[in-house]
């Protein structure tokens, strides 16, 4: 048996451990729900900037004053760094398809070993639309998958082969889960780190996927800070 | 109407006489941010119905141009994300409204094809997933991508944050987004502002849309979003 862990624990580890991805000076992209939770644990001796789908080039935190005219694409509140920039939407994804974001983290419905990801459609729920994931995943440097491992009815997101309708083929560059990072290296996933407690046959249970274990695997990092 | 330097000033109920049954409108903003709040209400009342509705998304129900959707004013919408505005999904489910998704980049690029002139643009966005279907794909330099065509409206409703006299525009925060594209891309281009300067008192270098693409200008009302945003 996996260990079971609370919802948020998990939440958090996952996005401390993809805060550790970043170098200074990053340019990143954060998705809704884990992505988020990232900036919360951006190390201190590093800058990144974050980027906006809706114009923010530079994004902080939620201003002690509300104010509806700077807000981020999920709708909150934010401030812009000192240093920042305002642009409108042809530019903001200019940088995004143009190769100029080094990253971008985002949830996801399903990945598999082949570095495809599904994460806009469920066909026969409703269609709430792709908005910027196919141009993000198409376009940022690094891929970033913050996700649970298995979706909330348990079933396994790491796949063979992702069954839902793709955001992007082949664009997956790390899996981040609570219980593991993944990462595609040569056209292969290989599983990096493991967290603590967790039995690699357990593991392979909810992981169908193809993956090879790296001869480095180790304890996941930031385990240790919960 | 008669192009003018000076642009006309009116009423957002005056100003949305303009929108004809059928029409395609362009409406600006991207979640709450950046919507044309006081025309998108006037047209609520007009009532004007059947129109093609080209914005990023459909608002909420109950805010913007979620509105529209909720009136039964849309035939169909061409949108990135549409997901926060239930009737939208409701409608389209029902089959009472089209429903066109294009991701929010090449959405954007549509309309900027549209308003520079362009036949379309050539996007590695999408390639290989389902929105590739029914589309040409070309290949450069042994690269994938898909031809986008153009987006143009008959009529463009979009916020911006000052204008002077000659329609020339700034805008402000995150309220900037698909606005200037959209002045490009309609034959009736109309503005609301939160204030309308005299010739002079915008510094040329500030300008982001040049006063020549707009038509009407109309001053912002106060209702909660639009006074706020």
């Amino acid at each position: 048996m996996l260990p079971v862990l609370d919802e948020e624990i998990a939440r958090h580890r996952i996005a401390r451990r993809v805060a550790m991805e970043f170098q200074d000076g990053d340019v990143v992209n954060l998705g809704i729900g884990i992505p988020t939770l990232v900036s919360d644990y951006i190390p201190g001796d590093i800058r990144v900037i974050f980027q906006t789908e809706n114009g923010v080039v530079g994004a902080g935190p939620k201003p002690d004053k509300e104010d509806l005219r700077f807000i981020g694409a999920g709708g909150r509140c934010l401030k812009p760094i000192l240093g920042g920039a305002l642009v409108a939407s042809d530019m903001s994804f200019g940088l995004i398809r143009g190769g100029h974001l080094d990253a971008t983290v985002l949830g996801a419905l399903e990945v598999d070993q082949e570095g495809n990801i599904a994460n806009w459609w469920i066909p026969g729920k409703m269609v709430p639309g792709m908005g910027g994931a196919m141009d993000l995943v198409t376009g940022a440097k690094h891929v970033i998958v913050a996700t649970t491992h298995c979706t909330k009815k348990g079933d396994p997101k790491i796949l063979p082969r992702c069954t839902l309708p793709l955001t992007g083929v082949g664009v997956v560059s790390l899996v981040v889960t609570e219980y593991c990072v993944l990462r595609m290296v040569s056209g292969e996933l290989v599983l990096e780190e493991i967290a603590p407690g967790v039995d690699l046959e357990d593991f392979k249970k909810v992981t169908p996927a193809d993956y090879r274990v790296s001869r480095d695997l180790c304890n996941m990092k930031g385990c240790d800070q919960e | 109407m008669p192009t003018s330097v000076i642009k006309p000033v009116m009423s957002a109920e005056e100003a949305v006489k303009r929108i004809t049954a059928g029409s395609s409108i362009m409406v600006g903003g991207f979640n709450y941010g950046g919507i044309p709040y006081t025309l998108v209400e006037a047209l609520v009342v007009s009532g004007t119905k059947d129109l093609w509705l080209i914005s990023n998304d459909t608002a909420y129900d109950d805010v913007g141009h979620g509105r529209l959707v909720v009136n039964g004013q849309i035939r169909k919408v061409t949108a990135s994300h549409v997901g926060l505005n239930k009737s939208t999904q409701r409608l389209f489910n029902e089959k009472k409204m089209e429903l066109e998704l294009v991701p929010q980049g090449t959405f954007v690029e549509r309309i900027r094809a549209g308003g520079f002139g362009l036949g379309g643009v050539l996007t590695p966005t999408g390639v290989g997933t389902v929105h590739e279907e029914g589309k040409q794909v070309i290949e450069v330099e042994g690269k994938r991508y898909i031809l986008e065509l153009p987006l143009r409206a008959d009529v463009a409703l979009i916020r911006a944050y000052r204008a002077d006299r000659y329609g020339n525009l700034v805008y402000f925060g995150t309220n900037r987004n698909f606005n200037p594209a959209m002045a490009t891309a309609a034959d009736l281009v109309i503005a609301e502002v939160d204030a309308i300067l005299e010739i002079g008192q915008i510094n040329p270098n500030d300008v982001v849309t040049p006063g020549i693409l707009v038509d009407i200008l109309v001053l912002k009302g106060d209702s909660y979003y639009a006074s706020r945003t």
